[in-house]
């Protein structure tokens, strides 16, 4: 057993370390933008979070917006497993593991976010419940750190466990797995919800102190974690073997109709009584929407999330247009942009602008960010290409212990297959 | 990791108490605290510093002990002998504060009293006191405030002047927010940071409906002729960058029955300070006898620190 699973791990770093031309052109592209970006960390370490362009006044920025996004797409991943094993629906089965791949990775950039926000990096371990001092259960941070680990840690064990009995070529034990799946599902939701009251409980902060803020976040992020994931298995089978049938994808796409719907009708609602009943709260929308004091930098972002967002459900909504390709990956573009204006930038700054004592601070972030945050995205996307490098070949039984490294060398996986 | 600076690395693992050098935990902590001294970038990170606890945690020898090592720290970096104290409440005491709208002319002396007295950076300047210039004829709305007014003399017609500091609250959110226990309302009423615990995650600073805490962003700069000896662990030593401060009304000088510096600086008497448990103080006078406020009062953060019309 100890052995199988040393071969495994070696066999699979082995597989991960070789590929084609394209393959190593990837990586070496995902390697450059993350010696990039660690670079400029290097430098914010040396000089502190003064290269960012936060301040006193708007003391989170890109970093903790992406963390937040990310947190969304995490959680998203996970909840196709949802229609999957209510209507026990094979077809979206299959796909089960790879949203646990984009969770994983998703999780790698959140906590990575988290890293680079924070001023003392060096003090990690005094967040760490027992070896330091957790102010749990008072903190929702301290919540925060619990719950995505725990997901991690969740996530990580059923995509090894299934990609090693796959290997090994044995059936996986559905006892063990269907209830880590199970238990997984109501932990995607925790994850957002816990990251949204951690916005959601300060009362110095009216925009984000609103009851729906959580349900929102659920339901703009069902609609941008299946976004990637589309497109993801269209990719897929497009390069691989792997077979993904139409109606699976178009059965994702009828979902996410559904929750964009969703989501816009709680964005109106939340817009229509912050700006109806114009109380002193209504500041921070006026920001976000249509500027204040002549200060409108996030006006064409705000107005480029609501419009991309409605023209992305009616692509998904008219089962004319959801069919074509053309149009569903456009609208896969659109959705995304849009929640990850929305969940990104458009959560944290007008939260923070005008700021507790009426000052506004126009923030966007420096290079410094930017690099950082692209080195970031480009680990989880290193994770995300290493794992679906190994797990492709071991899910379709390509790449097992008993066929071992030739016959994935034969695979190189990137000759177009059809995928019937 | 090319900077010349980090190179030199104080380890003072042979000064641990007991001197029976390094055992196999110690070197280990050395070579975590090498690890966090590269995450910190600024290579003064001692083995020590690194595992200190936080400072609720810590024994009375404990205590000593950090309370040397800082005092070490500063006379290398300042060349001068800074106290560090450790003073604690004193029993019967809360304390609080009311400032008097009528009578602030919006000067900010006391904004520059308490960076000299708190040894706050320099450049960029950190203020705990922040004075907001209000319309007369909006009266306290935020929207209207303006921070950076600077006419040659004050006050300026139609305005009135609202300093802002931390309001030291009965229920602060600030506290409850922070991840890691880094910042705690003391028994006489003061909302401290423990600076070598404080991992800068900012999300206090989203909490504080006053912008009463600040962050030092990078390195803070304070001129060794500027600073001030007489301080506080919990209060006005100097702090390291990266973390969060905050007004502790002066608590390295109310504690020894002193006067917070922006109230002993204050042209117009506009600020009084005291004991909220001793009838016979002027602070209670001024609740008794004045029509008093708290800011942002809907939030329920029981602020300790009231505003009032004195005449």
């Amino acid at each position: 057993m100890l052995r199988n699973f040393r071969q495994f791990i070696t066999d699979t770093i082995q597989i991960v370390t070789h590929g084609s031309k394209y393959y190593y052109a990837w990586v070496g592209f995902l390697l450059l933008l993350i010696a990039i970006g660690t670079g400029a960390y290097i430098g914010q370490l040396n000089e502190g979070l003064i290269v960012t362009k936060m301040r006193d006044q708007v003391s989170w920025g890109f970093y903790i917006g992406n963390f937040t996004f990310l947190v969304g797409v995490a959680a998203a991943a996970i909840m196709l497993v949802i229609p999957a094993y209510i209507y026990d629906w094979e077809p979206i089965k299959e796909i089960t593991i790879l949203g646990e791949m984009l969770a994983i990775s998703a999780l790698v950039m959140c906590l990575g976010f988290v890293m680079v926000d924070i001023g003392r990096p060096d003090r990690f371990w005094h967040i760490m419940p027992l070896v330091g001092r957790l102010n749990w259960p008072q903190s929702m941070l301290a919540w925060d750190v619990l719950v995505l680990n725990a997901y991690l840690v969740l996530n990580y064990f059923v995509v090894t466990y299934l990609l090693y009995c796959a290997y090994t070529e044995r059936h996986y034990v559905k006892k063990i797995v269907t209830p880590l799946v199970l238990l997984s599902i109501p932990m995607a939701v925790s994850i957002h919800t816990v990251t949204a009251y951690l916005y959601n409980g300060l009362g110095a902060r009216p925009f984000w102190n609103s009851a729906i803020l959580a349900p929102r976040f659920l339901a703009s992020a069902f609609c941008s974690g299946p976004a990637i994931l589309l497109i993801l298995l269209q990719v897929l089978r497009k390069t691989t073997k792997l077979s993904i049938k139409d109606e699976a994808i178009f059965k994702i796409a009828e979902l996410m109709a559904y929750t964009m719907g969703f989501n816009l009708f709680l964005t109106a609602a939340e817009s229509f009584k912050e700006l109806y009943s114009g109380t002193e709260h209504v500041v921070y929308f006026q920001y976000l929407l249509f500027g204040l004091k002549g200060h409108n930098t996030l006006v064409p972002y705000a107005w480029a999330s609501i419009i991309f967002g409605f023209i992305a459900f009616i692509l998904f909504l008219v089962p004319k247009f959801r069919t074509n390709w053309k149009l569903l990956n456009l609208g896969c573009v659109l959705i995304y942009a849009s929640v990850y204006i929305e969940k990104g930038m458009g959560l944290i700054i007008p939260g923070l602008t005008p700021d507790a004592l009426g000052e506004i601070y126009v923030y966007t972030p420096s290079f410094t960010e930017i690099a950082v945050a692209a080195g970031i995205f480009a680990i989880g996307f290193l994770v995300f290409t290493i794992m679906l490098k190994a797990a492709v070949p071991m899910m379709l039984g390509e790449f097992t212990i008993s066929k071992g490294r030739r016959s994935a060398e034969a695979e190189p996986g990137t000759e177009p297959v059809q995928a019937h | 990791m090319t900077d010349g600076k980090l190179t030199s690395l104080p380890d003072h693992a042979d000064e641990a108490p007991g001197g029976c050098g390094l055992d196999r935990r110690d070197f280990l902590g050395a070579g975590v605290a090498a690890v966090a001294t590269a995450l910190t970038g600024c290579g003064t990170l001692s083995k020590e510093e690194f595992l200190q606890h936080n400072f609720r945690e810590l024994s009375k020898e404990e205590v000593l002990s950090v309370i040397a090592r800082l005092e070490k720290e500063y006379k290398a970096k300042y060349g001068k002998d800074v106290k560090v104290g450790t003073t604690p409440p004193m029993p019967g005491v809360i304390f609080g504060y009311a400032l008097d709208l009528s009578r602030c002319i919006g000067c900010r002396r006391c904004v520059h009293a308490c960076v000299k007295e708190n040894n706050q950076s320099r450049t960029p300047e950190v203020q705990w006191i922040r004075v907001l210039e209000l319309d007369k004829e909006e009266g306290v709305n935020l929207q209207h405030a303006e921070q950076y007014y600077n006419p040659d003399e004050v006050p300026r017609e139609g305005h009135f002047y609202m300093p802002v500091q931390c309001q030291q609250c009965k229920k602060p959110p600030c506290v409850k927010v922070c991840p890691v226990g880094a910042t705690w309302r003391e028994k006489d009423g003061i909302v401290v940071v423990d600076y070598n615990w404080c991992i800068g995650c900012r999300y206090c600073m989203a909490a504080c409906p006053y912008g009463a805490r600040h962050f030092n962003w990078g390195e803070p700069n304070l001129p060794p002729d500027q600073v001030n000896t007489e301080t506080h662990y919990l209060g006005n030593r100097p702090r390291p960058k990266g973390v969060v401060e905050k007004c502790t009304f002066c608590v390295q000088r109310t504690r020894k029955g002193l006067y917070p510096a922006c109230v002993e600086i204050c042209p117009t008497g506009s600020r009084k300070f005291g004991n909220l448990l001793d009838k016979e103080s002027e602070i209670r006078y001024v609740l008794e006898n004045k029509r008093v406020f708290k800011l942002k009062e809907e939030l329920n953060t029981q602020p300790n620190f009231f505003y009032f019309y004195g005449v």
